[in-house]
């Protein structure tokens, strides 16, 4: 029967199914126990699983992922918290050049099927280091999966596959978007990693996005339609690695026009090399250069000015203002032999 | 003070026997505590072993340095002088124990029995971690200093959970004991009550700083008692001081008392590194002092003297160390056979579409690029 459900509950839904099903599956981090985690995702796992398989740890975050790198050793299937996106800094370097690196440097005998939970990005008020977007990093290290999800359902499902995953995955989420609701009925499976989707669908314009801006993305194509009549479609990314080329592609050569939002800072990020995947591979298709819509390169700002720095509608309509409207796309490159979307 | 008391290391580093191998005579007080402790020196069988272990552990030791000058590694850091940290310790280990060795642990791995060839093939540089780290119980050597510290805690958590009476066996130097991972490695163990045991071979020097450098603590054992670990200190040139203390640690551990933080006082007799000119910041003298403190003539000398060790054995062993290193010189001469397809293999379970794109242009540089001429084509064709 579905129900109401928050994007924070599907979390905590995909936690205890997984903790049911596998007595492999270990959670631990910081105040994750009795507290059930300081955005309650673990509510309750100690509680129901005891100690033993839902815990507190000394707080250290390069001890929390290193000490999980020791339990897949043993075959367990660790689920760590980072609690705040720039709090797992501390275990950069444990990610880097242990959790994403271990299958790689011994030949696939050893690997890390541990998942780490970053409560990530901002829009909710919070005071310096606890807004970072910090994807470009895991997004920029060989071995790691990056997954953002957006939705409840997605949060459900995409948090199972990455826990039953045989490779590492960086689980980021969306701390705006914990309390979005969804109608629900749980079990429920998604589209499967590395499949981007469109969540609605237009033919002037390809928003592509992904994890805190999809409900702004989508919010933007709504008044867009109204005001401008423009038809925006919108893709969510989903995964960040592995990424869906053939998705994102496909909605730009049939619209001819895209842009690229993301709520990071700019520079050399995830929205960059999304744009520049895009220029690369549909090129002749484009009536107008990709654009990108995103934070600014500055340090997250104090709470109150955060709302200039974040990419809301109006920064998403101004940049699709820009596209060259005058300019007709052409829209019959998609269907020429020989164009499967790999640069020559 | 009583509760803590279990805690310290003896006053001065345990020690069975002196330089030249005669019974060493310990102040009363850490005779006491060494007794409390059951540290008892091992027995004639248990020294031959470890003897012998040494004895092959320098001489592969020795190859590899001579390897390295024949082009063959592109780098070895010797152990040369903490052959009796490298050997006891491993001897001491069981069957389902796991080790979480350094870079500079090579002689451990060997003594663990893995293959020297795959013990090198991160040093000849054919990939990073040539042996099975999962049938072999032995992590990749760790060059990240002081991750492992952490990665053996959460194993031995790892041991227990699953009801195996194992331990895992973290080696460690001294430099790394400054790095937070250290700390962390050992606060977690103490915490969890995790059955690792933490091998310190302080040998004075990381890379060129010394120890006046890293610390101001009287020992380095000092820092588990901060954390609540039990902690000793070692001669680390004394081979049956390091295997009893180690086994005393293993059995503290395996029955459920926690972790425990042992350091062993050595030296690097070698460089940092074939790569590295240790004149620049240590004495001629300072190495001739340690010269006379080697392990494997002290064992050797202590053995002797009982009358369980004879020339004709000490023949023996000679005669098997130079076997053992004339197969790896033999193997190590074969051209490692590499192959660039293999590096889209292991990234992830399953390669994804971006990686399988990249593997398909690298195919197609090595079939024959349309620009070979402007780039180093022939290198990536494979052996070198």
């Amino acid at each position: 029967m579905s129900r109401p459900t928050t994007y924070a509950q599907a979390l905590n839904a995909a936690l205890r199914d997984a903790l049911t099903e596998d007595e492999s599956v270990l959670v631990f981090g910081e105040d994750v126990g009795a507290l059930g985690g300081v955005f309650r995702i673990t509510d309750g796992l100690t509680r129901d699983f005891g100690e033993e398989r839902c815990f507190d740890t000394p707080l250290a975050e390069a001890g929390i992922a290193g000490y999980a790198v020791g339990l897949c050793t043993q075959g367990f299937r660790p689920v760590i918290e980072m609690q705040f996106d720039a709090f797992g800094y501390p275990a950069f370097e444990q990610v880097v050049s242990h959790v994403a690196k271990m299958r790689n440097r011994t030949q696939g005998r050893l690997t890390l099927p541990m998942v780490i939970r970053y409560p990530y990005a901002g829009g909710i008020g919070g005071v310096e280091h606890h807004c970072d977007s910090s994807e470009g990093y895991y997004v920029h290290t060989p071995g790691l999966h990056v997954v953002t999800p957006s939705t409840p359902a997605d949060a459900y499902s995409l948090l199972r596959e990455a826990i039953a995953s045989d490779d590492p995955v960086v689980f980021m989420e969306p701390k705006s978007l914990y309390w979005s609701k969804a109608e629900l009925e749980l079990p429920t499976r998604t589209e499967p990693f590395g499949t981007a989707v469109v969540r609605r669908e237009g033919a002037d314009v390809t928003l592509i996005t992904y994890g805190p801006q999809v409900p702004n993305a989508l919010k933007a194509a709504e008044i867009a339609a109204v005001e401008e009549d423009w038809d925006i479609e919108v893709v969510d990314l989903r995964t960040l690695v592995p990424f869906d080329d053939e998705t994102v592609m496909a909605s730009v050569r049939k619209t001819g026009r895209a842009v690229v939002l993301a709520e990071a800072q700019g520079f050399a990020g995830m929205g960059a090399e999304v744009a520049a995947r895009v220029s690369e591979r549909c090129f002749h298709s484009l009536a107008a250069p990709v654009l990108r819509v995103t934070g600014l390169d500055i340090p997250y700002p104090p709470p109150i000015l955060e709302h200039s720095h974040l990419p809301g509608v109006d920064r998403i309509l101004d940049t699709v203002a820009r596209l060259q409207w005058d300019d007709e796309p052409d829209l019959t490159f998609a269907d020429r032999p020989g164009t499967t979307g790999v640069p020559a | 003070m009583s509760d803590i008391a279990h805690l310290l290391p003896c006053a001065e580093p345990v020690r069975f026997l002196a330089p030249d191998g005669t019974p060493a005579e310990p102040t009363a007080e850490t005779a006491a505590t060494m007794e409390a402790r059951g540290y008892v020196i091992p027995d004639d069988e248990d020294l031959l072993a470890v003897w012998r272990g040494m004895v092959v552990g320098r001489r592969f030791d020795a190859q590899a340095t001579a390897l390295t000058k024949q082009g063959r590694l592109a780098v070895y850091p010797s152990s040369r002088g903490q052959d009796a940290c490298q050997v006891a310790p491993v001897l001491g280990l069981g069957a389902d124990d796991w080790m979480f060795p350094t870079y500079r642990d090579s002689m451990a791995l060997v003594t663990r029995g893995i293959d020297p060839v795959e013990v090198l093939t991160l040093l000849r540089g054919d990939w990073h971690c040539g042996y099975d780290p999962v049938s072999t119980r032995t992590a990749p050597q760790c060059t990240p200093l002081a991750t492992q510290a952490v990665h053996a805690a959460g194993a031995a958590d790892g041991l227990r959970r699953k009801g195996v009476e194992g331990v895992a066996l973290c080696l460690i130097g001294d430099g790394a004991t400054s790095e937070g991972d250290f700390h962390e490695g050992l606060n977690f163990a103490a915490v969890f009550n995790a059955p690792v045991v933490y091998l310190v071979q302080n040998n004075k020097y990381a890379i060129s700083v010394p120890l006046a450098r890293q610390t101001k603590a009287p020992a380095l054992a000092y820092k588990g008692v901060g954390y609540g670990v039990r902690s000793e200190q070692v001669d680390g040139n004394d081979p049956a001081a390091v295997l009893a203390v180690m086994r005393a640690a293993y059995r503290h551990a395996r029955e459920g008392k926690g972790p425990v933080l042992v350091e062993a006082h050595t030296y690097r007799m070698e460089a940092h590194t074939n790569a590295d000119d240790a004149t620049r910041y240590r004495t001629p003298d300072e190495v001739d002092g340690w010269t006379g403190q080697d392990p494997l003539v002290r064992l050797q000398a202590y053995l002797v003297g009982r009358g369980v060790l004879d020339d004709a054995r000490i023949e023996e062993v000679r005669a098997e160390a130079e076997a053992f290193a004339a197969d790896l010189r033999t193997r190590m001469n074969a051209e490692p056979q590499v192959d660039p397809m293999h590096l889209f293999d292991h990234v992830y379970a399953e390669p994804t579409p971006q990686l399988r794109e990249q593997r398909e242009m690298v195919r197609a540089e090595i079939a024959g690029s349309a620009h070979a001429a402007h780039g180093p084509a022939e290198e990536k064709e494979g052996a070198r």
